[in-house]
């Protein structure tokens, strides 16, 4: 899992590493047994070294229990996350997660964020349709061509079940 | 031939709205919408099912009349025509093409794309003339003589591209063209589309397929009524195209 996913989902408040899992089992649902408490505690261990994260409080509480925040620089870094529009890399968990983390900390307009995405697809979409357009008509690449396509619309689907989906949860 | 995007718009609407029903009930199909269209451009309007892009399209062909709103076509303005005016624009200035092609089952692929010249007054021999070009345009110079019943669908939509083009309209209006076609002949409308477009045909297409657009240099996305983006399409870099499928990078 990307550390972003991880510096993001912290960005609501600051949490221990098992408010974090909490958090992160909510917004996977069955899905979330596939990311271990391991991941997790080096994650945050990675992103305090980095500067990312800093504990919060003095104590030196029990593992899972230091309380950690972001710092300005994690601010900075999480912005710049949920601007980034990744693509052909197929990371939906990725991606799911971003629009949670930034409506639970407030921090950018899920809706936002799935038109950006939107936008980078249909322009891809627009660059290998043309391309397409201009083979042959019996050539192998077309095909190849199609295929792209194909998956670029599939992605362009779930980008609108998303958008209905944040919309619904905006207006309730 | 018209540079695309450049000139007095072909097409402008301002504050072009249609509502259905009233009080509880009032659905604002098309709300408040402001267009301008340049000659030769080809313009693409997506949407999820439900968001007005269709009703759009019947005000913007005239097949509808507007709840409140101007429309013009050039310096001519349409929502004020009277009915026989109206039925004039759509059957000179505008070609439409739709979903279903909306051809006539019991005419031949020639008779119905001669259809519209002769309801416009042209001779038999000026119509027949004008279809045969349009068909060997479209690629079915040798099913002229076929009922819509023994071509494919791709074959039919584009005998209704044909006969869309068969009074030279001033712009080409299209409904979901590609919604019952499969992957080859969608690429079959595409080119025919970009040909047109080439050669320097308005042409304006609502749909939910997203590969129209490639036939697009302006693109906008229409929401409950209302448009909420639009991007303008340009380039084809071809940069990264092998990354898309796995190669390389």
């Amino acid at each position: 899992m990307q550390q972003e996913v991880v510096l993001a989902m912290l960005a609501k408040e600051p949490s221990s590493g098992s408010r974090l899992r909490a958090r992160l089992n909510d917004a996977l649902g069955p899905l979330g047994e596939d990311v271990n408490d391991g991941q997790i505690y080096v994650t945050l261990s990675r992103l305090e070294k980095a500067g990312f994260i800093a504990r919060h409080g003095a104590e030196a509480p029990e593992a899972g229990r230091k309380i950690y925040g972001l710092t300005a620089t994690g601010q900075e870094r999480v912005a710049e996350w949920l601007s980034e529009v990744s693509w052909p890399k197929p990371d939906l968990a990725e991606f799911h997660l971003k629009l949670v983390a930034a409506a639970q900390a407030g921090l950018a307009d899920p809706i936002g964020i799935v038109d950006a995405q939107r936008r980078e697809l249909l322009r891809r979409l627009w660059e290998v349709e043309r391309a397409a357009m201009a083979e042959p008509e019996d050539s192998s690449a077309g095909l190849l061509l199609e295929g792209i396509v194909l998956r670029l619309q599939a992605d362009l689907r779930w980008l609108e079940a998303c958008e209905r989906a944040w919309m619904d949860r905006r207006k309730k | 031939m018209n540079e695309t995007g450049s000139g007095a718009p072909i097409v402008r609407a301002k504050g072009l709205s249609k509502q259905y029903g009233s009080g509880e009930g009032l659905v604002r199909a098309v709300d408040e919408v402001d267009l301008e269209v340049a000659p030769g451009e080809a313009l693409a309007i997506m949407g999820p099912s439900g968001c007005g892009k269709s009703t759009l399209l019947h005000l913007l062909g005239g097949l509808d009349r507007p709840s409140s709103g101007e429309l013009w076509l050039g310096d001519r303005r349409i929502d004020k025509l009277s009915e026989r005016g109206l039925a004039q624009f759509r059957r000179h200035d505008v070609g439409v093409v739709f979903q279903a092609f909306h051809l006539m089952d019991e005419l031949t692929a020639r008779e119905n794309v001669e259809l519209p010249a002769l309801l416009a007054g042209r001779s038999p021999r000026q119509a027949r003339r004008r279809a045969r070009q349009l068909l060997d345009q479209v690629g079915l110079a040798d099913r002229a003589g076929h009922l819509p019943s023994a071509l494919s669908g791709g074959q039919r939509q584009r005998v209704a591209i044909a006969r869309a083009l068969a009074n030279d309209p001033q712009i080409v209006l299209a409904d979901e063209p590609t919604g019952n076609l499969d992957s080859a002949a969608t690429l079959a409308v595409l080119r025919l589309f970009e040909g047109l477009h080439t050669a320097g045909l308005t042409l304006i297409v609502v749909t939910h397929d997203e590969r129209i657009a490639a036939t697009a240099n302006r693109m906008i996305s229409m929401r409950d009524g209302a448009f909420v983006d639009e991007m303008r399409l340009t380039g084809g870099t071809k940069r990264n195209l092998g990354k898309f499928a796995g190669l390389g990078g």
